[in-house]
């Protein structure tokens, strides 16, 4: 025991050669620290997380209604019928066409909030707090108060009113409602990204812009061709991360439109929630729950591979 | 000179345009909030004209706000507890103990990370409904005493720490937990403040698991009450309002007091929720 604290002791640097670096046998009482350490933990987590996944893989090859003792294997007939489903292929395209949405306007409305939040500016923080606010607002608040906002009697619609102009039914029409609930998310994670995009803008070399405008290049020019091009490993986390929440969306949909008009607005989390939870089809419910992980695995894939080569390109 | 203040003034003007759009809803509900109902409908002053505080109160009465605010803080406090004890723990003995499988088991948390709880909700939720859980506090709390998140975000940070300060305090005869409590627990307060603000966000702001589980508003948290609420007095906006005012405060107080908190994290991990 002492000679194995006297080796830990010794300063990484300074050990001899014939010491390896890392011995191949564990300190026995190390390990027990690091069982017992990990043990709570893992536990919570085998039982509530790891566990179920294995769960629902064998969930979704049955047929099963939540309550039944047994599990009737079918086995890939629930993804054959999803295959058939228009529910589904409909709130497949609301969900890409939402998930893209996202994307573009999150991209677009952080980088321009980052870009004028990064030079020196009065009331900076003021700025950053506020745009933070959404983030931190609960879906369920957010969502109730944008759908009274929008409401036909609402305070936008009187106020285009008062403009002249008839405000539409923006909960009766599926585009208008899910342009709406695009919006909604998008103005939920403004802080977030904005943040996201300064972090990124203030690591980067202030030498290339600074003989950029030797050059004479001027403010556009500097943004287009320098920034946004060192920006893109960052870009590409924020469309990652859009495309992952959108896959997963939920809470704002269920308060917002509640899947409407026609399931114009029902992604695939709210698809799941009704098959599952209103109509008690568990197996067809967790066969939906697995699409969103295979999109959620492709989007990663692609991020990895490209975030892979966008690094070798910035060095 | 000159320019360079046109330039401010024109990122002023744009930043403040930005801001109407976050700050506008959230003015229209508290003073909404604040509206007589017969006010709410002809809202085309921002201000209302009489102030109507009495709303709070009848929000208050008319569902048991009292109780979801309860069943709220209970679920945040133990969910924030559980994750500074049990990921911290964890996260030591990734960041600092040798034992077997340690890169593969950290691997597979990784890959948990990417899972949507769409996926485990189904299972999770028969789970717990065969524990005999379903309307108990043990539900909202247990299965999410731990989180992957957390795990990542202290291990990171102890990882920074510097090795030698551990190595000192074990020729002192201190052991592997000491030099952890002793050690590691006190410098890492920034850390844990951090995750303690992103945990209780995530606890109060939550929705789709206490919906699940949760039958009787006795067990509501505020958010699941929040969105009954919205149902039953759906056309009383005023009232609404005010629960709405009531289940945003908490979290705005704890953004507001905390913010650099939150802000580093998010810069540290690029994680968020």
């Amino acid at each position: 025991m002492t000679s194995l604290l006297t080796a830990r002791a010794a300063p990484s640097g300074r050990r001899g050669p014939s010491q390896p670096r890392r011995s191949r046998r564990y300190d026995r009482a190390e390990v027990l620290t690091a069982l017992a350490f990990l043990l709570p933990a893992l536990v919570v987590l085998g039982v509530f997380v790891v566990y179920p996944i294995a769960s629902a893989a064998h969930i979704s090859l049955t047929s099963w209604n939540g309550f039944d003792p047994v599990k009737e294997l079918v086995g890939l007939d629930n993804y054959a019928q999803l295959a058939q489903d228009p529910a589904f292929w409909n709130s497949l395209l609301v969900t890409v066409i939402y998930g893209i949405g996202v994307c573009v306007l999150s991209v677009v409305s952080g980088l321009a909030i980052a870009l004028l939040l990064d030079a020196p500016l009065r009331g900076r923080g003021f700025y950053r707090g506020v745009y933070f606010l959404p983030t931190v607002t609960s879906s369920v608040a957010a969502a109730i108060v944008w759908r009274y906002l929008f409401d036909p009697a609402g305070y936008v619609n009187t106020w285009l009113e008062q403009l002249g102009v008839s405000g539409p039914d923006w909960f009766g029409d599926r585009w208008l409602a899910l342009g709406l609930l695009t919006s909604l998310t998008v103005w939920k994670s403004l802080g977030f990204n904005a943040i996201l995009y300064l972090t990124a803008l203030q690591a980067l070399p202030t030498g290339v812009f600074e003989a950029a405008q030797l050059d004479g290049a001027g403010m556009w020019q500097r943004i287009r061709r320098i920034t946004v091009p060192l920006l893109r490993p960052m870009t590409f986390f924020v469309v990652v991360q859009g495309l992952i929440t959108s896959f997963q969306a939920f809470d704002l949909v269920y308060v917002l439109t509640g899947g409407g008009p026609r399931g114009g607005t029902e992604v695939l989390g709210m698809f799941m929630y009704r098959e599952a939870f209103r109509l008690g089809n568990f197996g067809y419910g967790t066969a939906i729950a697995f699409v969103t992980l295979f999109l959620v695995l492709g989007v990663t894939l692609v991020q990895w591979r490209a975030s892979g080569s966008g690094r070798s390109t910035l060095r | 000179m000159r320019a360079h203040r046109l330039a401010n003034l024109a990122r002023h003007a744009i930043l403040l345009l930005g801001s109407a759009t976050v700050v506008i809803p959230f003015l229209w509900m508290f003073t909404t909030s604040l509206r007589s109902r017969a006010e709410t409908y002809t809202n085309t002053t921002v201000v209302p004209t009489s102030w109507h505080w009495e709303n709070y109160a009848r929000a208050w009465e008319s569902a048991p706000f009292g109780q979801y605010y309860l069943n709220s803080t209970l679920m945040a406090v133990g969910i924030v507890l559980g994750h500074l004890v049990l990921d911290a723990l964890a996260a030591y003995a990734f960041a600092r103990l040798r034992f077997p499988l340690r890169t593969a088991l950290f691997v597979l948390l990784l890959a948990v990370l990417l899972v949507p709880n769409f996926v485990t909700i189904i299972p999770a939720y028969s789970l717990v409904a065969g524990f005999g859980w379903i309307d108990t506090y043990a539900a909202l709390i247990v299965p999410r005493l731990a989180d992957v998140f957390g795990i990542i975000l202290l291990r990171q940070y102890f990882a920074s720490i510097p090795q030698e300060l551990e190595d000192a305090a074990r020729i002192d005869g201190c052991s592997r937990a000491g030099t952890f409590f002793r050690i590691m627990v006190p410098l890492s307060m920034p850390a844990f403040a951090t995750l303690a603000i992103f945990s209780f966000l995530f606890a109060w702001n939550d929705f789709l698991w206490p919906l699940l589980v949760t039958n009787s508003d006795e067990m509501r948290t505020i958010q699941v009450g929040l969105s009954s609420f919205q149902g039953r007095y759906g056309t009383s906006w005023n009232y609404l309002m005010a629960g709405t005012m009531m289940a945003t405060v908490p979290s705005m107080a704890v953004f507001m007091l905390f913010q650099r908190a939150l802000v580093r994290g998010i810069a540290m991990t690029g994680l968020k929720d």
